[in-house]
C-alpha cells in the first residue's frame, strides 16, 4: 500500500471528531430571549445564587442556621475546654469507645483533654481499625455560610476516609474560617495549595442521607449519621 | 415499525392502565416539587442563574477540543491515568482489563449513569468480576436484575414492602416496614464490602478543564467510600461532563440539587485531582480516568441539538413530565429515561430505531421550563420528528398526504368527500373500535366525534337566504 500512514490515537481520533463537529456553529443560548442582550457571564453568578449577609457574625448566625436545617449539630465554644467538655457528654451519651483523628493544632488541644483511645489516620491505619472507631474527630479547610456546608481536604481531614467512615463525625474549626459563599471557599484553597493540590477536596452539607426508599429522609446511609461542628474563636 | 418502538408501545399501554402505579409515582414526586420551589425562590433570581449556566455550558462543549485537552493534562501531570475511549467496547475492555491486571477480586460502584450507558456490570461479570452497588437505589435495582428506573431515583418505583420482601428473599434480613431499618440493613452489608473491595468504580458529575479534577455529587457518602477505601479507583467521564472553571461549581453544585432533586445543595460534593499524594494518609494507589465518547461527537455534529450535550442529569425533566409520569421510566427501554433520553438516545443509538421517542410527547414544554441548562428539549423532540421523515420518508406517508393537498385545494373534491365521510360515519359506528375498523388505531381507545350535519358552507349559504 502507499505511505506509511501513522495509525492514530484514541486521543487524537475522538479530538479529530470534535474539531470535526465545531466547524459548524451553534447558536448561543445567551440570545435566544432577547437579541442583543449582554453576556449573562458578565455578571458573578453570586448575584443570582441564595444572599449572604457582609458581617462575620452574620455568617456565622447564617452557616448555624443552614447546618442545621441540613441536620447537623451547631455550637460556637468559647476555648478548648468548652469543646472537650461538650464531647465528653456526646462521648458518653453514645458510648464511645475508641474515636479516629489525625494531628492537628485543634484536634491535639481538644483529644489530650478527652483522654479516649484513639486510632491516628496521619500515617496510614488499619481500615478495620478506623472502621470501629465511634466518631471521627478532624479539622477543615472552610465553614460555608451560604450552604450550610463543611469544606474539608486530605490533609486537613485527616485523609478521605475520615470523615465519613466513623458513625459520628467532629468537625473543629475557627471563626476565620468561615467564609460566604462556595466561589470564596473554593478561591481560598487555590490561593492556599496553588500546584500542590490535595487529591480530594469535598464539601460535607449535613450527615450522610438517602431518599431512596418512598422518597423518604433517612440519615446515615454510608456514611455519619451524626455531624456536629464545633466552632472556636 | 421498530423492535424498540413496538416495546415502547406495549409497555406503554400497560402502565398507562396501571392506576396504582401512576398514583404512585405522582405521590413519590409531590414532596419533590415543594421542596424545588421552596429552594428555588430563595434564589435571587432562579432565571439569570439559568441563563448564566446555559452560557458556562456553551463555552465548554463549543470548545471542547481545548478543555478536554487541559482537563486530561492536568490530571495526568500528578499522577493519573487518562484513557481516552471513543466507543463503549473500548472504555469496557480498558476497565476490565485494569481489573484483570491488577488481579481485583471485588470491585465496588457508586452510581454512574455512564456506566449504565456502556453495560459495564455485565463485561465485568462476563470477565469474572463480583461487582457490586453501592448506592442504596442502585442496590436494589440490582438485587432485583432490573435497571434503574430514574437516572436519579433508581428505586422510586418500588414500595417498602416490595424492598422489604427483596432483602428478605435475597439477604435473609427480617421483614420490616422501616425505611430506616431497610437502609440500615444495606448499610451493613455494604461496610464489609468497602472494607474488603481493591477496586472502586464511579461516574462523574463535572470534569473541571482548570484544575483537571473530577467532581461527584451524592448524598449517601458510597462515593465518597467508594473512592477512599480501594487500591484502584476508576471513574467513567462523558467527554461533555466538562466544566472551564472551577469556580463554576460554585453555581452548578447548587443548581444541580435544587433542579434534580429539592435540596439546596446535595450532602457530598467531592473533587478528585489524582491518586494519593505524598503525604497523603489514605486514598487509591492507581487513578484511571476514562474520558467517554460513545457518539456524543455525532450529537456535536448537529449544531442545532448541540446545546443537548450541556445537560447536567439532573433529572428535573423526567420529574415533571406528563409522558414520563404515565408511562414510567422502563418504558423507554434507555439509560436516560424522560424528555432528555428522547433527545439524545436517537443521537446516541440510531434514529430510525429510537425516533417513536421523540412522537412519546405533548409537546408541553414542561421540559424546556424547569432545565436548569436552558436546553430547548421540546424543539429537540420536533427536529427529531423531522430529521426521521428526511432521513427515510414513508412513501405511504407521502401518497397520503399529496391526496390530501389535492383535495383541500379542490372545493368541489373536498365538499364530496365531506358528504361522503358523512354517509359513511353510521356505518362505522357499527364496527367502533374493532378490527373491522378503519379508524381502529384512534378509536381502540378514543371515541370519533360526529360530523357536522351540515357543513358550514352549507348553513352560510342557507343563514344567508333567510
Amino acid at each position: 500500500m502507499g505511505g506509511a500512514k501513522e495509525i492514530m490515537t484514541n486521543r487524537e481520533i475522538i479530538l479529530g471528531r470534535i474539531r470535526e463537529a465545531l466547524k459548524i456553529a451553534a447558536p448561543h443560548p445567551a440570545f435566544h430571549d432577547e437579541p442583543g442582550e449582554a453576556s449573562p457571564l458578565a455578571v458573578s453568578p453570586e448575584k443570582w445564587l441564595p444572599p449572604v449577609a457582609q458581617s462575620l457574625d452574620q455568617q456565622i448566625e447564617l452557616f448555624q442556621k443552614n447546618a442545621e436545617d441540613l441536620r447537623a449539630e451547631f455550637r460556637a465554644c468559647a476555648n478548648v475546654s468548652e469543646v472537650a467538655q461538650h464531647l465528653k457528654t456526646l462521648a458518653s451519651a453514645g458510648g464511645w469507645k475508641k474515636i479516629g483523628r489525625h494531628s492537628g493544632e485543634l484536634t491535639d488541644a481538644v483529644a489530650r483533654e478527652l483522654g479516649l483511645p484513639e486510632v491516628l489516620t496521619d500515617n496510614g491505619y488499619a481500615v478495620n481499625d478506623l472502621e470501629s472507631c465511634d466518631a471521627a474527630l478532624t479539622g477543615c479547610e472552610a465553614l460555608v455560610a451560604q450552604t450550610g456546608s463543611v469544606m474539608v481536604s486530605a490533609p486537613s481531614a485527616g485523609g478521605r476516609a475520615l470523615s465519613v467512615l466513623p458513625p459520628h463525625h467532629i468537625v473543629l474549626a475557627r471563626r476565620n474560617q468561615v467564609v460566604p459563599d462556595l466561589s470564596v471557599a473554593l478561591q481560598r484553597v487555590q490561593e492556599k495549595y496553588q500546584d500542590k493540590f490535595p487529591s480530594m477536596l469535598s464539601f460535607i452539607s449535613g450527615p450522610s442521607r438517602t431518599g431512596d426508599i418512598e422518597r423518604i429522609l433517612v440519615l446515615g446511609a454510608h456514611g455519619p449519621k451524626k455531624l456536629t461542628i464545633l466552632l472556636l474563636p | 415499525m421498530s423492535v424498540q418502538s413496538k416495546e415502547f408501545n406495549e409497555s406503554a399501554t400497560r402502565y398507562t392502565a396501571d392506576l396504582t402505579h401512576r398514583g404512585w409515582i405522582q405521590k413519590a414526586l409531590a414532596g419533590y416539587y415543594v421542596k424545588r420551589d421552596e429552594f428555588r425562590n430563595r434564589y435571587q433570581s432562579w432565571p439569570e442563574a439559568r441563563k448564566v449556566a446555559a452560557e458556562v455550558k456553551w463555552e465548554a462543549v463549543n470548545h471542547l477540543d481545548r478543555y478536554l485537552e487541559e482537563f486530561a493534562s492536568k490530571l495526568e501531570a500528578r499522577g493519573t491515568k487518562v484513557f481516552w475511549a471513543p466507543s463503549a467496547k473500548e472504555a469496557r475492555e480498558y476497565i476490565v482489563d485494569v481489573a484483570r491486571q491488577n488481579k481485583v477480586r471485588s470491585i465496588i460502584k457508586s452510581k454512574s449513569m455512564t456506566a449504565e450507558e456502556i453495560h459495564l456490570n455485565d463485561a465485568l461479570e462476563e470477565a469474572g468480576f463480583e461487582v457490586v452497588e453501592s448506592d442504596l437505589g442502585e442496590y436494589i435495582v440490582q438485587l432485583r436484575q432490573e435497571p434503574p428506573y430514574h437516572l436519579v431515583f433508581p428505586a422510586m418505583h418500588l414500595t417498602r414492602k416490595q424492598i422489604s420482601d427483596l432483602f428478605h428473599d435475597k439477604l435473609g434480613s427480617e421483614p420490616t416496614n422501616n425505611p430506616e431499618d431497610l437502609t440500615m440493613i444495606a448499610r451493613a452489608v455494604m461496610r464489609k464490602k468497602y472494607c474488603e473491595a481493591d477496586m472502586g468504580i464511579s461516574g462523574t458529575n463535572f470534569a473541571i478543564a482548570e484544575t483537571g479534577m473530577i467532581s461527584i455529587t451524592e448524598n449517601e457518602g458510597n462515593a465518597r467510600l467508594t473512592t477512599s477505601l480501594p487500591k484502584i479507583h476508576v471513574a467513567i467521564v462523558g467527554i461533555e461532563k466538562i466544566l472551564p472553571k472551577l469556580s463554576d461549581l460554585a453555581l452548578f453544585l447548587p443548581m444541580l440539587a435544587t433542579a434534580g432533586a429539592g435540596q439546596p445543595i446535595t450532602c457530598y460534593n467531592t473533587l478528585y485531582g489524582g491518586p494519593r499524594q505524598p503525604g497523603e494518609p489514605d486514598g487509591p494507589q492507581e487513578f484511571h480516568v476514562v474520558l467517554l465518547d460513545n457518539r456524543r461527537t455525532e450529537l456535536l455534529a448537529d449544531a442545532e441539538q448541540r446545546d443537548a450535550l450541556h445537560c447536567i442529569r439532573c433529572g428535573a425533566c423526567l420529574n415533571v413530565c406528563p409522558i414520563f409520569k404515565n408511562v414510567g421510566g422502563h418504558s423507554y427501554g434507555t439509560t436516560y429515561q424522560g424528555p432528555i433520553g428522547s433527545v439524545i438516545t436517537p443521537h446516541l443509538r440510531g434514529l430510525q430505531e429510537w425516533k417513536h421517542l421523540s412522537s412519546a410527547s405533548s409537546l408541553c414544554g414542561a421540559c424546556t421550563e424547569v432545565c436548569p441548562v436552558k436546553i430547548n428539549l421540546h424543539h429537540h423532540l420536533l427536529h427529531n420528528r423531522r430529521n426521521a421523515i428526511h432521513e427515510h420518508f414513508s412513501p405511504f406517508e407521502k401518497i397520503f398526504q399529496q391526496g390530501m393537498t389535492f383535495m383541500m385545494r379542490h372545493p368541489g373534491l373536498y365538499k364530496f368527500a365531506a358528504q361522503m365521510g358523512r354517509l359513511a360515519q353510521p356505518l362505522q359506528r357499527l364496527v367502533s373500535g374493532t378490527v373491522l375498523d378503519p379508524l381502529r388505531p384512534w378509536t381502540k381507545t378514543r371515541s370519533f366525534p360526529s360530523l357536522a350535519k351540515k357543513s358550514f358552507r352549507q348553513q352560510w349559504a342557507e343563514r344567508k337566504k333567510s
